[in-house]
Formats: C-alpha cells, sequence, structure tokens
C-alpha cells in the first residue's frame, strides 16, 4: 500500500494529511502507532525505533493518543469509565487521580456534564469529543486522528474541530487526516498530499490550496473544493 | 421405610375415592411419592448447574484456543468440537460411565456432571466464538491505541461485550442442557424423569406421573428463561438511548423509535 514514504514530523508540528480515498492516508497514520505493521522501513518516534522487533508495543502506544472516524469508544463503560480505564490498567495512575485527571478533560471538551452517561446517550459529536478526551488521558506526546468529522453530522463538526484546535494551540504534536479543508488551512503547519501510497505532494498550506504543482493535487482539490 | 409409611397418606382423603382424583393420589399423594419426584429434581438441577458452570468454563478455554494463534491449539479445540458434536449425549453418557470412569466407588454425580459438562462446553465453544467475533474490530483498535495489553484489552474490552452478545445463545444452552438430563437414568442416577418411570412401575399408571413431571420441566424451563432475560436486560444497559433509570418500557420504546 505505502511506497517509499520518507517523512519527519517534529516536535510541535501539526501535519495534515489530505488526499483520495484509497491513497494510503490512513495507513501512514496507522503504521505510526503499528495498528498496521510495515512489512519493510523503520519508524522512529522520539529517538525510538519502534519498528524494532524487540520493543514494547503498548509502551510505544501510550505515547500516542489516536482518535477514530467512528469513535470506537467502550460501550460497556461510561463516559468517565472510558477515560479512566487505560490510565488504571497501565498503573499510569491511581483510581482517584486518574477520575479527577478525566473529569478535567471532560471540562475541556464540554462534556462533564455527561460523565455517568453510556457512549450510546450521546451524539456523534459528543462521542468524538468524548473519545478525544479518552486519548488524552494517556497524557500522550502526539496525537493521531483519522478523519475524526467524516462520520459526523455535518452541524457537529464544528465542536469537534474546536477541540481540536484547541489542542492545536497548546503546542500538541498532531497527525490529522481530514477531509475539512478549512481545518487544514488554519491549523496545519504543513499539507501532505498522498495519492497511490506516496506523498504526492507537500508544503505549507496556503502553497498546496492556491498553487498546487502536482497535476493530482490539483484534480483532487478541483474535486472538492 | 418404616418412618415414612408411619407419616405416609396411606388413604386416600375424603372425595379423592375415584377417577383422575384417586389416579392423582394413587400415583403422588399415596405414601408420599411426591417426594420421590423432589429428590429426582435435587438431582436434575445438581447435574444442570454444575454441569452449566464447568461446562461454560471448559467452552471459554476452547473458544480461547479455536481463535488463538498458536495452530495446535485452534486444531485440538476443532477437533474436539467435531467428536463432541458428532455423537449423541447418550452414547458419550454411557461412555463416561461404563468405559472411562467405571469404578462403582465414583459417585455417580461426578460422572454425570462430567458428561454433561463435556458436551456444553463444545456448543458453548462455537457460542462464545461467535460472540468474541461479533464484537467490532475497532473496539480491539481502540484498546490497543490506548496502550492496553492484548490480555487487558481481551479481558477488558471484548470480552465484556462477547460475554453480552453471546448471553441469549448461552441461556439457550443452560435450559437445552436442563431438558437433556432427562436420560440420566441410563446411567442409574434417579433424575426427575427416573423417578416418575419409577412410580409409573409401582402403579402401572403412566398419565399422571410423566404429565406431572412434563408441567414441572415446562415452569421451571420458563422460570428460567424469565431470570436470564432480567440479567440480559440489565446488560444491555449501556445500549439504549435514553437514561437508564427509566426502566425496562421506557427503554424498549426509545430503541423503536430510534
Amino acid at each position: 500500500m505505502l511506497n517509499s514514504v520518507d517523512e519527519d514530523i517534529k516536535e510541535g508540528e501539526k501535519v495534515v494529511i489530505i488526499g483520495p480515498s484509497g491513497g494510503g492516508k490512513s495507513t501512514f497514520l496507522r503504521c505510526l502507532n503499528l495498528l498496521e505493521t510495515p512489512t519493510q522501513g523503520q519508524i522512529w518516534i522520539d529517538e525510538q525505533e519502534i519498528t524494532c522487533k524487540n520493543n514494547n508495543i503498548n509502551d510505544v502506544r501510550r505515547k500516542m493518543g489516536m482518535v477514530f472516524q467512528h469513535f470506537n469508544l467502550f460501550p460497556h463503560k461510561t463516559v468517565l469509565g472510558n477515560l479512566t480505564l487505560a490510565p488504571v490498567q497501565t498503573k499510569m495512575m491511581k483510581k482517584d487521580e486518574a477520575k479527577d485527571f478525566g473529569m478535567q478533560l471532560l471540562k475541556r471538551v464540554g462534556l462533564e456534564d455527561k460523565a455517568d452517561a453510556y457512549p450510546a446517550q450521546l451524539s456523534g459529536g459528543q462521542k468524538q469529543r468524548v473519545a478525544i478526551a479518552r486519548s488524552l488521558a494517556m497524557r500522550p506526546k502526539i496525537m493521531l486522528f483519522d478523519e475524526p468529522t467524516s462520520a459526523l453530522d455535518p452541524e457537529m463538526v464544528g465542536e469537534v474541530l474546536d477541540v481540536m484546535r484547541g489542542l492545536a494551540n497548546e503546542g500538541m504534536t498532531m497527525v490529522v487526516v481530514t477531509h475539512e479543508m478549512h481545518f487544514a488551512k488554519d491549523v496545519g503547519d504543513r499539507v501532505l498530499f498522498m495519492c497511490g501510497g506516496i506523498i504526492a505532494e507537500q508544503g505549507k498550506p496556503q502553497d498546496i490550496f492556491t498553487n498546487p504543482q502536482n497535476e493530482r493535487t490539483q484534480k483532487f482539490l478541483t474535486s472538492i473544493l | 421405610m418404616f418412618i415414612l409409611s408411619s407419616t405416609a397418606n396411606l388413604n386416600p382423603p375424603p372425595g379423592w375415592e375415584e377417577g383422575l382424583l384417586f389416579r392423582i393420589y394413587q400415583n403422588l399423594l399415596h405414601a408420599n411419592r411426591w417426594h420421590q419426584l423432589i429428590d429426582g429434581l435435587s438431582i436434575t438441577l445438581q447435574v444442570t448447574i454444575l454441569a452449566t458452570l464447568l461446562g461454560v468454563m471448559l467452552g471459554f478455554i476452547l473458544a480461547l484456543m479455536r481463535i488463538s494463534k498458536f495452530a495446535p491449539a485452534r486444531w485440538f479445540s476443532s477437533a474436539y468440537i467435531t467428536v463432541i458434536r458428532g455423537t449423541p449425549l447418550l452414547v458419550q453418557l454411557l461412555i463416561w460411565r461404563q468405559v472411562i470412569l467405571p469404578g462403582r466407588e465414583i459417585p455417580l454425580l461426578l460422572v454425570g456432571v462430567l458428561a454433561y459438562a463435556v458436551n456444553s462446553s463444545a456448543y458453548v465453544c462455537e457460542i462464545m466464538r461467535g460472540g468474541i467475533l461479533s464484537v467490532d474490530k475497532g473496539q480491539t483498535e481502540a484498546g490497543r491505541s490506548v496502550g492496553l495489553s492484548k490480555f487487558n484489552n481481551m479481558r477488558l474490552i471484548v470480552l465484556p461485550q462477547a460475554f453480552k452478545n453471546a448471553l441469549p445463545s448461552l441461556s439457550n444452552e443452560f435450559i437445552t442442557v436442563f431438558k437433556e438430563t432427562s436420560v440420566l437414568g441410563m446411567i442409574a442416577m434417579t433424575d426427575l424423569t427416573r423417578a416418575a418411570t419409577l412410580i409409573v412401575s409401582r402403579t402401572f399408571d403412566a398419565f399422571v406421573p410423566f404429565i406431572t413431571i412434563a408441567l414441572m420441566y415446562l415452569s421451571i424451563v420458563m422460570l428460567l428463561t424469565w431470570l436470564l432475560g432480567k440479567l440480559e436486560r440489565r446488560l444491555r444497559k449501556g445500549d439504549s438511548h435514553t437514561e437508564i433509570k427509566q426502566g425496562f418500557w421506557r427503554t424498549r420504546r426509545a430503541k423503536f423509535s430510534r
């Protein structure tokens, strides 16, 4: 699927990945936390080669939060339970500590009143905000977003993007696969256009959107804008 | 049986001297024959409950083997299922008693429980496997991405949901075991059915004892169905769109109007 992708993402950078479906955007993102295992090549995070066999995959993943298109909240746990599960289980925090931190995160995404609700009782936008909070509960250094707004009704996209903007302003390192071009323009430090398993073009958002060089990028942008 | 007969009803109560009432008296009340049915029911329930508990545990282990990455475990599990599901329960029961555990000193209850547990585990295995596979892959991805180990992800994320999905079929299996225990008489255990045949052999009246035990089986199955349904609804609380505390009917309606 992916071919000769050679990328370097700096700390605090916000990278937005766009491109047609089947172009390898999600695969690239999922390789970064080893949900997909690359057959060849290396991935280094924080001076550590994560593709190396004798590495503890769980420790690697704890440094990275991932937000999915379909939220993937745990339906049998309450909202707060979703947030505290991993920190407590991985012995990162004590139960009370995790609860306090979980409530802080819920406040931050504007859902502290939903702490005891179950995921099925939330709207799509609320679910995705909980999912973001769940990832943040592990205090990750990097946040990966895999089309976080694609499964949402249009009127709920804004609330999720607002949370993401807030994160970006705080200096979180973010890699975002999205079709929200406004978000890409506003927040992205760099835009990668992926197509056919390669990074066909990349650059500053204003350059890519106003003056794309690659023919496929031009075609893609005219078809969606 | 001096004590029994001294307290037993040796004469029909007034008005029960003929017809169906007399037959009921004759088959159930005379010499406290209904005590035999209660004792039989106790054996039936003991075997059912113990065999189901053990069967679910065995079946669960088999299901994990069946989905494991370790090939010999998968082979063992599917061979086990093929053999158990491919032979009649009654034959298995006879083999347990007369081939595997023929010793007179071995308690019959143990033999019965083992036979039914092993038989049931093959079906439970398939039920559990289906339950585990029915959990969305995204759940595992989410669990692993927040740093849970494979084991913890299975234990905390996948299995609770798998169990909930499997519960209707598991309840069914429990009820099936309960009814299938009616052939325990073949290894000389006096279960409910066997107790009834013993009464028939004394009274030469098949109608009352057999209809009685049929009604007993039926009412217990209905009771179990109701209890297990309650448990299921409790486990489903996370699925409803409305607040949990609103009770059964409200949440039901909310589901339909989705």
